[in-house]
């Protein structure tokens, strides 16, 4: 799958995307948070406070209980603030 | 319906989208055009968005405004990357036959813009850039739509 990280959750885990091939237990949104969370450092940073942040799939706005696959296109990014 | 698009570095000119929109026949067309407010300190914008996810949701909103007024044309231009203090950065412009639905209609899609657009922002201040939180007052003015 794709992630893509926008404003200062791209400069938290130090990059705008990657490609990540996940364990098959990472079924949701907040699974794949999880996930990456773990990876420490700025992850833990960037995903210690959920309620901080926002996510898209296949660059539609998504909840956490969103259903995710390996194909998919998932972002994560704060609250947004456009206008 | 014209619905135009265009999430850009450069500036724009408002009598020109005006005049596009015009061509519809629109007996009204409200605009809205948001400046980059030299207030607190704030010497600038840096604005970035989500390729892609950007324009879809913008485009889902106004077919959304579409729905509900009879509209003849929309025209959503967003400016990102650095804007100094006094710059345009957003012009959302609504044409119809009649004023009601094209002021509705614009403040409409200037509130879903708002807090559904993947767009972020940083002011700077002396030099040091921060990223400017989202606002409650946003979502409220969302759910007023409801």
């Amino acid at each position: 799958m794709k992630l893509l990280y926008f404003a200062w959750v791209r400069q938290k885990v130090g990059r705008g995307e990657e490609i990540l091939a996940p364990p098959a237990n990472v079924r949701t949104v907040a699974d794949l948070a999880h996930h990456l969370r773990l990876r420490g450092n700025g992850y833990a940073e960037a995903f210690s406070d959920m309620t901080r942040l926002r996510a898209a799939v296949n660059q539609r706005h998504a909840t956490l209980d969103a259903a995710i696959g390996a194909d998919d296109e998932i972002a994560f990014f704060p609250p947004v603030t456009g206008g | 319906m014209g619905t135009h698009i265009r999430v850009q570095a450069e500036d724009f000119e408002i009598a020109d989208e005006t005049a596009a929109l015009a061509e519809t026949g629109a007996g009204a067309i409200v605009t809205f055009t948001g400046r980059v407010r030299g207030q607190d300190g704030v010497s600038a914008l840096v604005v970035e968005h989500y390729p892609g996810m950007t324009e879809r949701e913008i485009a889902r909103i106004a077919a959304e405004a579409e729905g509900r007024w009879p509209l003849l044309g929309i025209t959503v231009i967003h400016r990102v990357g650095r804007l100094n203090a006094g710059e345009q950065i957003v012009l959302v412009a609504a044409a119809a036959a009649h004023r009601k639905s094209a002021f509705e209609a614009c403040e409409f899609l200037m509130d879903y813009l708002k807090s559904e657009a993947p767009f972020w922002k940083q002011e700077e201040r002396a030099g040091a850039l921060v990223w400017v939180e989202a606002k409650p007052a946003d979502d409220a003015a969302l759910r007023r739509w409801r």
